[in-house]
């Protein structure tokens, strides 16, 4: 499986994303942002970080680079696109997934682990997790508050597009489970089709028990089976 | 090469006259005065003068504290590199070098908490990447006066802020640190900032310009007013107004640039396109040129209209003193200037050749081809005058240590009340409220987070990791430099062995008041005295660091607080212990016995706001024979958790290890019999003890090792479920409380303050 990392200038997650990808045997390539071409390649990975800085707000200077206009491409055709942290954020000012990404109710960057429900077992991104699932991964954010307007916001749970959600250790989503403030405890979004995640933990740091967790080893797992059996 | 003398050089146009005001402005004495016309053989230019004020500032120059650093120990089989680069270097196996180094921004923190600390961070790191290797993890030593007044709160809300925002936007982990809060730092604060860099032997590169005729480029960020005189500034005491005259001597940060100039800088050293790399740090151009240019032995030449600069109109003197942020000065390989360029444009960044390496020996400065300073580099950067001074104890100090403390040894109420009061003092506290804001995970090396003994990073590939840690308690100092500095190398090194790290060696960062006054070098004279005694006993060689002086406000200066960063390395992760319990029914051990001295413990500050008595006695012996045995034991595999005993005394440090991060508290039975009274045996901060847990099956080998080291050690007490709480009994009283009551005392005190609504204003 051949995955693109796209380098973005202030991306800072782009080496961890490639090691997570080969260490499920993945075929990872950096690809910078100003290079034009991701043909060939199986899936899209976007990193997390500060990408131009977060200068104007999260996403809306990266989403102008000219790699996204293949990614959008990519991801229009079919292909699998994964978003995290700032990758999120990039995806949302893209247009291939709804809403934003607002400042933390708190107003501070949090960082720390947090617990996520896994709400859908049935997607190309978490088929090897179990619906209901509660994982320990860490977050590291400033602006992953996820806002929409009404429509979008119920659309979404009624096409069942949230993938993850912020829980306690009872798996319940309780406001002080919420690390931003994010509407119904949304921590990971698909779009319509299903290819495109979007989600503001960290799966790759979530890769060793030395590191803390193992728990977001499944979600590269799982990509990577939906690409041998499609 | 002939001797380098100036050549004589028409006062600039628009440029003040040299008078004895305009020089005491510059912060040279009149000695040092005459020293610059000695060596320049006349009187130098404006721009010149500026030149040397800023390299013999206290910040640049090190003159009142250069002839002490020299006593400390700086070498070891080791060491790489030791001090006088960008950072010191040491040998951590299989291939693999660590290039470290901690460095203060105090003065700009007092003034602008955000930038002062976000730029702090910005300057560490660029002292990492310009030797080649790439930054793998900031910690944090920060100081402040008591919480309880809104500008304390501002500095503190606004330097946490400022830290987390650089090293957040560039992508590098915070693995630790520590803080203080007392009245003791009211109007300084201090705000240091250590980093950690890995890279391959081969990849070391220093910071000198050699190669005659190799051209100089500006390579990054460009150059602006913002700055100018940071260094010297930084070498004086502030006032009540320096609030806001000062702050255009504070830089701004741009971590996203900084990002840039990192993956720019290392792609550069490993082009081979370069001899030398330099950041424009304190003292901007004129420190990273004129340094470079004295290492290499040779000289250099620059040309000012060829420095990309801000705005229209700045002066050579401007140019050259400018702090402006996120630059480097970079020696190309003659020939090679395209591909620098070449390397910079793809990282979106720019790169200008604004000069030359010759051979003269001279630190020469162009304006459109009129040279405006012509100084011998080898003077103007060794040059600088240093002093020894006489120093004497403040016999206010001797009255504190001497104070009888009896009176405050009996409890005023129940002793569990002074321990919960003791654990929700932010001293104690728990520090997520802070290290929340840091991202600790960033490039998935951290093995050990903050909040605990040291942090931990591992390296890929190998089986290995480094450790760092971050200590000093400055009241312990101020009552007894020499103790309190040997103290600190000491905690430093019992909190490495407690995660399993190998203590192998410190960069140090002085934190003084003003050297001028004798009670104050006479501080400054013990602290290093003391450091050198730990130094030598646990083979820690000093490989370099930062002295910040002057940090006084309205004549009150600061604790003596000369913190130790200090690194370890680990041999094999998968052995890394923690602080936190792991399971019921795990016998407590505690190692090490209480010397029973209580001065300038937290307890006395807490409950009579009293910083006094006589603070804990270091055994040096004592103390690597307690380090020896610990490393034994993580070794064997025998301990499921290890713990410093430091502020707050043993109860604290056992509520520490039932709690952990909150997320599987445990309880805490334990009993122990010592003959000393009870506020003592609970909060008494003496040196030299580890707490350890460990399976019951393990306990005795836990014990015999003890012995084969000469450690005293006793079983005190098992790990309990939280459900049955926190027992602590000693000779004379105890404390009990529900784990819920101890989780509430010590998770939500920093909170409770810091997160507040406004408006409510104490």
């Amino acid at each position: 499986m051949k995955v693109a990392v796209i380098t973005f200038p202030g991306s800072n997650c782009d080496y961890d994303l490639y090691k997570a990808a080969q260490q499920v045997g993945g075929d990872a390539s950096f690809i910078w942002h100003r290079e034009r071409g991701i043909e060939g390649y199986d899936a899209v990975l976007l990193p997390g970080g500060f990408s131009y800085g977060d200068y104007l707000r999260a996403g809306a200077i990266a989403r102008m680079s000219p790699i996204m206009e293949d990614v959008i491409s990519f991801a229009n055709a079919g292909g699998p696109v994964l978003g995290i942290c700032n990758g999120f954020q990039i995806l949302c000012e893209s247009g291939l997934l709804p809403g934003a990404l607002m400042h933390n109710n708190s107003l501070k960057f949090e960082s720390k682990d947090v617990l996520l429900r896994v709400e859908r077992a049935d997607t190309m991104f978490t088929a090897d997790y179990k619906a209901g699932q509660i994982l320990r991964i860490p977050i590291a954010h400033g602006e992953g508050n996820y806002e929409a307007d009404k429509e979008t916001l119920e659309a979404l749970e009624a096409e069942g597009r949230v993938v993850f959600r912020y829980v306690n250790a009872a798996g319940e989503t309780s406001a002080n489970a919420n690390p931003n403030g994010s509407w119904h405890n949304i921590a990971g979004i698909t779009n319509r089709a299903g290819n495109v995640l979007g989600m503001m933990p960290h799966p790759e740091r979530a890769m060793e028990e030395l590191l803390g967790s193992t728990d977001g080893v499944a979600l590269f797992t799982s990509m990577v089976a939906s690409l041998q059996t499609s | 090469m002939i001797k380098p003398t100036a050549a004589p050089v028409p006062p600039r146009k628009g440029d003040p006259e040299i008078t004895a005001e305009v020089v005491a402005d510059h912060g040279l004495s009149p000695d040092e005065y005459e020293r610059v016309q000695q060596i320049m053989g006349r009187t130098p230019t404006y721009t010149e003068l500026g030149v040397f004020s800023a390299m013999w500032s206290e910040h640049c120059g090190y003159k009142n504290s250069k002839r002490l650093l020299r006593l400390l120990p700086t070498k070891a089989p080791w060491v790489i590199q030791g001090p006088g680069e960008n950072a010191g270097v040491i040998d951590v196996g299989e291939g693999f070098a660590l290039a470290f180094k901690i460095e203060s921004h105090n003065h700009p923190s007092a003034v602008e908490p955000y930038q002062g600390a976000a730029t702090g961070v910005g300057g560490i790191l660029r002292d990492i990447f310009t030797m080649g290797a790439r930054p793998v993890a900031v910690l944090d030593s920060l100081r402040f006066g008591d919480l309880d007044t809104g500008r304390v709160r501002y500095l503190f809300g606004g330097v946490v802020s400022g830290v987390g925002d650089y090293g957040n936007c560039v992508g590098i982990p915070n693995i630790g640190g520590e803080v203080q809060f007392d009245r003791g730092y009211e109007g300084n604060p201090i705000v240091n900032a250590m980093c950690l860099g890995l890279m391959k032997h081969e990849d070391l590169i220093t910071a000198s310009a050699s190669g005659d005729g190799s051209p100089l480029m500006a390579v990054g960020a460009r150059t602006g007013r913002d700055g100018i005189h940071g260094a010297t500034f930084a070498s004086e005491e502030l006032s009540e107004d320096s609030d806001e005259s000062s702050r255009p001597q504070v830089q701004v940060g741009d971590p996203f640039t900084e990002k840039l100039l990192l993956e720019a800088s290392l792609e550069l050293i490993a082009s081979g396109a370069i001899s030398g790399i330099q950041d424009m740090g304190a003292a901007g151009i004129t420190s990273s040129g004129s340094e470079m240019a004295g290492r290499g032995g040779s000289g250099i030449e620059m040309e000012m209209t060829d420095v990309p600069i801000r705005e229209e109109g700045m002066t050579p003197y401007e140019i050259l003193l400018s702090e402006s942020q996120e630059r480097m000065l970079v020696v190309a390989k003659p020939g090679r200037e395209d591909e620098v360029r070449q390397i910079l444009e793809k990282w979106e960044l720019e790169a200008a050749v604004i000069g030359r390496v010759t051979n003269d020996g001279m630190f020469r400065v162009l304006e459109e081809g009129q040279v405006v300073a012509d100084i011998p580099a080898l003077p103007l950067t060794e040059g600088c005058p240093t002093y020894e001074r006489e120093g004497i104890e403040s016999e206010e100090i001797v009255a504190l240590r001497t104070m009888d403390l009896t009176e405050h040894l009996i409890p005023e109420g129940d002793l569990t009340k002074s321990f919960l009061l003791l654990l929700g003092s932010p001293n104690v506290a728990s520090k997520q409220w802070i290290y929340h804001q840091y991202d600790t995970t960033v490039r998935t090396a951290t093995a050990v987070r903050p909040g605990g003994d040291s942090g931990v990073i591992r390296i890929r590939g190998t089986r290995r990791a480094v450790a760092a840690t971050t200590d000093c308690n400055g009241r312990f100092v101020y009552l007894e430099p020499r103790t309190g500095a040997m103290a600190a190398v000491a905690e430093a090194a019992r909190n490495l062995v407690c995660v399993g790290a190998l203590p192998t060696a410190i960069t140090n960062n002085l934190n003084f008041g003003n050297p001028l006054k004798a009670h104050i070098y006479y501080q400054l004279r013990e602290a290093v005295l003391g450091m050198r005694d730990a130094c030598g006993a646990f083979e820690t060689p000093v490989t370099g660091g930062n002295v910040s002086l002057f940090n006084e406000t309205d004549g009150k200066a600061i604790y003596p607080t000369p913190v130790i960063g200090m690194v370890g390395v680990i041999d094999d992760v998968s052995k890394i212990t923690r602080h936190a319990f792991q399971n019921a029914g795990d016998d407590i051990v505690l190692l090490g016995s209480n010397t029973g001295e209580f001065g300038g413990s937290e307890y006395l500050y807490v409950t009579a706001g009293l910083v006094a008595g006589q603070p804990p006695s270091v055994d040096l012996d004592g103390e690597r024979a307690l380090q020896q045995a610990v490393l034994k034991m993580n070794h064997e595999e025998v301990l499921n958790s290890a713990h410093d005993c430091s502020e707050g005394g043993l109860a604290s440090a056992l509520a520490e290890c039932a709690l952990g991060d909150g997320d599987a508290p445990f309880g805490v039975d334990v009993e122990l019999d010592e003959d000393l009274r009870p506020v003592i045996s609970l909060f008494g901060e003496s040196q030299g003890r580890i707490l350890v847990s460990a399976s019951p099956d393990k306990t005795e080998q836990v014990l015999s090792l003890a012995a084969r080291y000469e450690v005293p050690a006793m079983k005190i007490g098992t790990v309990t479920d939280a459900d049955a709480g926190f027992s602590v009994k000693v000779r004379g009283g105890s404390v009990a409380a529900s784990t819920a009551d101890i989780s509430e005392a010590y998770f939500t005190a920093i909170p409770k303050i810091m997160d507040a609504p406004a408006g409510s204003e104490a």
